[in-house]
């Protein structure tokens, strides 16, 4: 019913991205239920083998499939697959029994949905927490064109007259930390509409359809220099934990687990930070 | 890129004197090699409405088809739609006349290009209608500086991206029709005096009406489902620009038994308007 819009990203390299949730969905069926295939953890010494699907938070697009390259070179025998969608789309889908082997949201309440749903790897879970594993935080920008034809400096001014304003839809996570920003701020601001997904913003920002829209540091970076991103205090009430969690996929706990130790470790955070995600 | 002659149906016995039902008493044996396939069609198409007919949370129906919120989302997609139809019958009709009967050079370039809406993702589309009629677009540029007109985020930036979308199905389908006409019918009328004008009303008109409603209909459903260009080109604002299929993905994202309340809602208005415009050209016919 949706259609997928054409995400941001370089250099894929080996990576297979692939967007089409419907197929995720179709291969369920194939992937339910069968924990001991191809992909599970092999020998000492690291040398893991077999397919990993991870589906990630949109905004991970960049980031991810930089991690990819250099964990497939580190571990030649491993494809990694990306499902990047929003986040509550993914949810959706792993409940519906997508054959997803790891899950990063862009935020907690999605996380728990998944958690609630389908369940986390039990034994990932029991080690590194039932919720998931806090990798990243995100924080809001407001984006403007990149001439600023509004002159826009902080929160208050959105609020005028003739300033148009795109937010997130409050249904999913960009929304959601946009009202608890407002909230923060106290500001009443009615937007001229409210996207469904945080890179839907950005497009309306980088055509300078709008005037300003709130959007998350990383895709200010990801917009290479098409937006400017302003910092303001009241986003600090509304930073987004990124949440990761190893499932019950296919690949098998050892494969997955090895990927969310990619993303965590000293390497995958720098990758992260210049993605523009912080620390969490 | 290229088409065909599509032939979308009712083009073909237009003109075929007295309609009687088919002699289809002609054989007893049903023809089994046509009849399982199309069990299987109608079950292919007909299966993801009864699952959401099983998900549905029928306690609660009928005090969340009434929301405020829906009933504006419903009424804004039945109005655009229909209005989108009508932009749609006023320019695609003579375009499809164009493509029929005329023989201008690069026809068949143009009629390639009539069918891309169909081919590109409509958010793609919705973009495209950014960059031309967009606040800083080619166009849209102008109407902003000279009439002080800005259309993305309106109401009418809906129907725009619903014509967009929708047109191509009414050309085709009209064209189709213009093509499998008698054109000896119009020949007798140039015969007797008749301008081309008044062929096109008066003789060409009518000979292709069943293939116009059938365009019609299907454009008018492609409007009502249009999902990627509207929230591109128009957003998604309640009571403004929210249609129901943005309302219905929405839904979808907080509370997934809403959104197939939604869907239902939108399933069951269009099932109804197109059963009724359907009894009265068959009955017309």
């Amino acid at each position: 019913m949706r259609d997928t819009a054409p995400r941001a990203g370089r250099g894929r390299g080996p990576v297979t991205v692939f967007a089409a949730a419907a197929l995720a969905v179709g291969l369920a069926a194939c992937g339910a239920g069968d924990t001991s295939s191809d992909g599970d953890t092999a020998a000492p010494g690291g040398a893991l083998s077999g397919g990993l699907t991870v589906f990630a938070a949109a905004s991970l697009t960049d980031a991810f499939t930089e991690i990819a390259e250099d964990f497939q070179e580190r571990y030649p025998g491993v494809e990694v697959t990306f499902n990047f969608a929003g986040s509550s789309e993914l949810a959706q889908q792993i409940n519906s029994g997508a054959p997803a082997d790891v899950f990063a949201a862009a935020d907690t309440a999605t996380m728990e949905q998944v958690v609630e749903g389908e369940g986390l790897d039990a034994d990932w879970a029991a080690e590194h927490g039932g919720s998931g594993r806090v990798f990243a935080t995100n924080t809001l920008r407001i984006a403007v064109p990149s001439d600023n034809p509004a002159g826009i400096e902080n929160l208050e001014d959105l609020a005028g007259d003739d300033v148009r304003t795109a937010f997130c839809a409050e249904e999913v996570p960009c929304g959601s930390a946009t009202a608890t920003a407002l909230e923060a701020s106290g500001l009443d601001i009615t937007p001229v509409t409210y996207e469904e997904d945080v890179r839907a913003v950005l497009t309306k920002v980088e055509l300078g359809e709008v005037d300003a829209g709130l959007v998350y540091a990383s895709d200010v970076v990801a917009a290479e220099g098409r937006v400017e991103g302003l910092e303001f205090p009241e986003a600090e009430d509304a930073v987004n934990d990124y949440p990761i969690g190893a499932l019950p996929g296919p690949a098998g706990p050892g494969l997955a687990a090895a990927w969310i130790e990619a993303v965590t470790s000293a390497e995958g955070a720098a990758v992260l930070g210049e993605a523009g995600f912080g620390a969490p | 890129m290229t088409t065909g002659t599509p032939r979308p149906p009712g083009n073909a016995p237009v003109v075929r004197a007295p309609r009687t039902r088919a002699p289809r008493t002609r054989s007893g044996r049903i023809p089994w090699v046509l009849v399982v396939p199309a069990v299987v069609g109608v079950l292919f198409l007909v299966l993801p409405f009864a699952g959401m007919l099983v998900r549905a949370p029928w306690p609660t129906m009928g005090a969340r088809i009434t929301e405020p919120d829906v009933l504006r989302a419903l009424w804004l997609s039945l109005s655009t739609a229909t209005a989108a139809t009508v932009v749609s019958l006023v320019f695609g009709i003579p375009l499809a006349w164009m493509l029929a009967r005329t023989g201008f050079p690069g026809r068949r370039f143009v009629r390639a290009l009539v069918t891309v809406p169909l081919v590109i993702p409509p958010v793609v589309g919705g973009v495209a209608l950014l960059m031309v009629l967009g606040r800083n677009g080619l166009v849209g540029r102008y109407l902003d500086a000279w009439f002080g007109l800005t259309l993305p985020f309106t109401p009418a930036a809906v129907v725009i991206a619903q014509v967009f979308v929708a047109m191509p199905f009414l050309v085709i389908s009209v064209e189709g029709a213009l093509r499998g006409a008698d054109r000896r019918y119009e020949e007798a009328a140039a015969t007797l005096g008749a301008d081309r004008v008044t062929i096109f009303t008066r003789v060409t008109l009518p000979m292709v009406l069943p293939g116009i409603g059938a365009g019609a209909v299907l454009c008018w459903a492609r409007a009502l489902g249009e999902f990627g260009a509207t929230i591109t080109f128009a957003g998604n604002f309640p009571g403004t620009t929210q249609t129901m299929p943005l309302a219905v993905y929405m839904a979808m994202q907080r509370d997934p038994e809403a959104a197939v309340v939604l869907s239902l809602v939108l399933l069951l208005v269009s099932l109804v308007v197109l059963a009724t415009l359907r009894e009265r050209w068959v009955n017309a016919a």
